[in-house]
């Protein structure tokens, strides 16, 4: 399912990340960042919340609105009950819809806050997302300290959260059109490659998007994923040749550009929630309004992991959410 | 597509693990524990005046100490990630995965976070340590007859 939009724009967005996103080749593009993962909190869960909390307050000073002016909070984040947006959210008193997409939830939020500014229902939105490193371990994997041996395939959470301020303005970035994902469920049981869990989902919402606006891969000067990783980025591409015929040239992974993956210890890249908008938001809107790219197709890529499920011997299913952005 | 294909594309592209490194790794590392152990135990002995087996029981001790106390300080996981089953497999991994789970729910309370988290790893070291020590013995009395 695709959806075009005429009238719908990222005014605005916020960036606070931690310490290993700052040490990053993009450390420089975030509006603030934070040297320890509690963020002077006392626990790893409450660390996300602030993310959330931080990113909404600094965007609210940015776009020099109040609480009262924004219609909608769409907001979600990888924790059970999604608590960070729970919590951040009593906090904030924006009306929330809160939702859950793994990492594809970045992408499902700006679908929905599109759509609803796209049919007058509201006037605008803030679409946020978190995720956090330590929290993601504890709740997903291991223990933190345990630090348990990983295989070269492993992606490293990133801890950030990221905010976007919707409306009808003619200003920033546009949203030219969105596709929805199918899940997709193709036996992987490893939750140490979550590339290959979410690479063929990648794959077909890729292909979904292109069939549906009639276009070829290279209308867009950059097709960027989510959090596939090194090898994930491998299998999508080949997965989408072998299944579809199209071979896709313009493709980058924004957990590869987050990270340097030779110098920092994130085996196959970076991953998590806010993994695609930290990039995005920042590195690639930059690139955008100097106006190198014009058009870009941003892929989150969600693994649809429950570790009960996991056990259970069951494969991990994956879903994935695209959005077409264009300068404007 | 069907799964087996899919299946392939991934085999593919996923790098192989370095097995024989990461044995080596841990061949060596576990080595030296079991050696650091033995020297222990000579110590103790010499120095207390006590029975090897009395020895090694505060072997045991000192090891599962220091393993607590690298863990709690914060770098006995990196330990861990270099040397793997090197350091899991030893009396060290258990010590470690124990204060590891203890440490990280420390602020869900004493009962329902530490209490009822602590074992979540070394839980299983125990139900299969006991219910395999029970088959070896039972199968030491069958054909040594005790």
């Amino acid at each position: 399912m695709t959806f075009k939009y005429n009238n719908v724009y990222i005014n605005d967005t916020s960036l606070v990340a931690g310490p290993y996103e700052k040490k990053g080749p993009l450390g420089n593009t975030f509006d603030k960042t934070y040297d320890d993962l509690y963020l002077g909190k006392k626990t790893w869960e409450q660390a996300e919340v602030k993310l959330i909390e931080d990113s909404v307050e600094i965007l609210l000073n940015k776009i020099n609105k109040k609480k009262k002016d924004i219609d909608i909070h769409i907001s979600g984040d990888l924790l059970n009950q999604i608590v960070a947006t729970n919590y951040a959210s009593a906090s904030i008193k924006i009306p929330l819809l809160g939702i859950y997409s793994a990492c594809a939830t970045s992408t499902e939020s700006l679908i929905i806050g599109a759509n609803m500014i796209e049919a007058n229902q509201i006037k605008n939105c803030i679409c946020s997302v978190s995720s956090h490193n330590n929290a993601a371990e504890k709740q997903f994997r291991y223990p933190v300290e345990y630090g348990g041996p990983k295989p070269k395939t492993a992606t490293f959470t990133v801890t950030g959260g990221t905010s976007s301020y919707l409306s009808s303005n003619k200003k920033g970035i546009r949203i030219e059109s969105g596709t929805v994902g199918t899940v997709s469920e193709l036996g992987i049981t490893d939750p140490n490659h979550m590339g290959a869990i979410m690479a063929s989902s990648a794959g077909d919402t890729i292909h979904q998007h292109l069939t549906d606006m009639k276009r070829d891969p290279n209308y867009y000067d950059l097709i960027i994923t989510g959090d596939l990783g090194l090898y994930g980025s491998k299998i999508m591409i080949d997965y989408v040749k072998t299944k579809y015929g199209t071979t896709i040239k313009n493709h980058k992974d924004a957990g590869l550009m987050i990270f340097d993956i030779d110098s920092q210890p994130v085996f196959a890249g970076g991953s998590g929630a806010a993994c695609s908008t930290l990039v995005t938001y920042g590195h690639i809107f930059k690139l955008m309004k100097q106006k190198e790219l014009k058009k870009v197709l941003l892929v989150a890529t969600g693994s649809l992991l429950s570790p009960t499920m996991a056990f259970q011997k069951l494969g991990i299913p994956s879903i994935s959410h695209a959005i077409s952005l264009e300068v404007i | 597509m069907d799964t087996k294909r899919y299946k392939e594309i991934v085999d593919e592209n996923t790098p192989k693990e370095n097995r024989l490194y990461n044995g080596m790794i841990a061949f060596i590392i576990g080595g030296l524990m079991g050696a650091f152990g033995e020297l222990l135990i000579q110590i103790y002995t010499y120095l207390f005046g006590i029975s090897t087996s009395e020895a090694s029981v505060f072997m045991i001790m000192t090891l599962v100490f220091l393993g607590c106390l690298f863990t709690a300080l914060g770098f006995f996981d990196k330990f861990v990630a270099f040397a793997k089953a090197g350091l899991i497999i030893p009396i060290t991994g258990f010590a470690h995965s124990m204060m590891s789970a203890a440490l990280e729910y420390r602020q869900e309370g004493l009962v329902t976070g530490i209490g009822s988290n602590m074992f979540k790893l070394a839980g299983t070291v125990i139900i299969f340590g006991v219910v395999s020590a029970y088959v070896v013995g039972l199968i030491r009395l069958i054909v040594l007859g005790g």
